[in-house]
């Protein structure tokens, strides 16, 4: 690790206390409200997610065809 | 009392205080929250292609922006190769020889235009795919890091972050090759970043064990989220941009809400005690692929915490993994030296 040196321990220390100060001071929602957004999204987007719902053999492009024989 | 035991104090007064904050809001947990939500049936995905041509170990792959007729991505190895694929037919549309073979990341531009890599050379050199003669050619080397070059992505065809061993990730200015803003603030080796959405921001994984949110313009650290045990090696946006993923040496993937400040979730198993390499997203976010050090890749149920899947086809570590755009397909690349497509 070759981490950058400061000019002075005490530089570094109220560079990491205004630091702090900033994320301190964020607004925060409910968790019950982000859980509830994050699934809707899942819900909404999932019918267009090809991994999710699975890709029809004919339409999807990294298939190879395979040649038909009729017997 | 002096001025480091005072800065010390508010310092700590400072954790309790958002320890606090996180705790205030979090009047459920996502696990509750989804009790009622089905688990994802089974997910089974197949080989639908093996890319071959690399000689060494694979470090590192990035798809390009999907168009109608293509579907290309880039892959890194220290067989000091770039090699650009079209995945549909497996031909190598590029393979570009690097000065430094110590190769860790690569990128693809959205705009098709440019790629760009980086690794022990400390280095982030930039080429034109485009160029007038049909020759691939380095366009710029940005230099200024202290440390090995973990991860990079570009914004757009003027601007990259890149992310280092040297604690710090840099955005930078292609035409100029100049360092326009240095985000400083972890305490380890930086190992992964990811832009978001939006464009606005972007994440860092470090192994001080944080995962951190920069804002991009105002070049400021907004949060910082901690609960990894080790190293952070792999870090991405859900889809909607609300939310992080993390991957690291503790054997768990996480996921933390940027709203909420906070971590939700943790993606674990006892039967997984080796390290997460890298992850993607599904599309829809539903899926959260992992890549692990025992070779595999685990497909988890993003809400339930659950595993679903498994990606098992490497004879190796795999280094990398990555989604399409458009949700097609899944790329994985590893220490075996192929890249796989699965869907």
């Amino acid at each position: 690790m070759s981490c950058m040196q400061s000019s002075s321990n005490t530089a570094r220390a109220r560079r990491a206390v205004q630091q702090l100060r900033i994320e301190a001071s964020i607004e925060r929602i409910k968790v019950s409200k982000a859980s509830a957004d994050l699934m809707h999204y899942c819900g909404e987007q999932g019918k267009y997610d090809p991994l999710l719902m699975g890709i029809p053999a004919s339409e999807n492009p990294f298939k190879d065809k395979k040649p038909c024989t009729i017997l | 009392m002096g001025e480091m035991e005072e800065l010390r104090k508010e310092a700590d007064n400072l954790k309790d205080q958002i320890t606090e904050a996180r705790k205030v809001v979090q009047d459920t947990t996502l696990q509750e929250a989804v009790a009622g939500t089905t688990l994802v049936g089974r997910v089974q995905l197949k080989t639908r292609k093996t890319l071959r041509g690399h000689l060494a170990k694979i470090y590192a792959m990035h798809w390009g922006t999907d168009t109608n007729c293509s579907k290309l991505c880039v892959s890194a190895s220290q067989d000091g190769k770039l090699i650009v694929w079209d995945t549909l037919t497996t031909n190598k549309v590029n393979a570009i020889p690097l000065k430094s073979s110590w190769v860790m990341t690569c990128a693809y531009a959205p705009s098709g235009n440019m790629v760009a890599c980086g690794g022990l050379d400390n280095m982030c050199s930039i080429y034109n795919l485009k160029g007038k003669d049909g020759n691939v050619k380095v366009m710029r080397e940005l230099a200024a890091h202290t440390g090995y070059l973990s991860c990079c992505r570009f914004l757009n065809d003027s601007e990259i972050i890149t992310s280092s061993g040297d604690c710090t990730c840099i955005l930078w200015d292609i035409e100029t090759g100049t360092e326009k803003t240095i985000f400083a603030g972890h305490l380890g080796d930086c190992m992964s970043l990811a832009v978001s959405p939006d464009f606005k921001m972007f994440i860092s994984g470090a192994c001080d064990f944080t995962a951190k949110l920069w804002d991009i313009r105002e070049a400021t650290c907004r949060q910082t989220f901690s609960g990894h045990e080790s190293d952070i090696n792999a870090i991405g946006f859900f889809p909607n941009g609300n939310a992080v993923i993390t991957g690291s040496d503790d054997a768990t993937c996480k996921l933390y809400d940027l709203r909420a400040d906070q971590e939700l979730i943790t993606y674990q198993d006892s039967g997984i005690m080796c390290g997460v390499t890298s992850l993607a997203a599904s599309l829809s976010g539903r899926l959260l692929l992992a890549g692990y050090d025992d070779f595999n890749v685990n497909i988890w149920d993003m809400l339930k915490a659950e595993r679903v899947g498994v990606l098992a086809g490497h004879d190796n570590r795999v280094s990398c993994i990555g989604v399409s755009s458009d949700g097609m397909a899944c790329c994985t690349g590893s220490w075996d030296s192929f890249l796989k497509i699965w869907n």
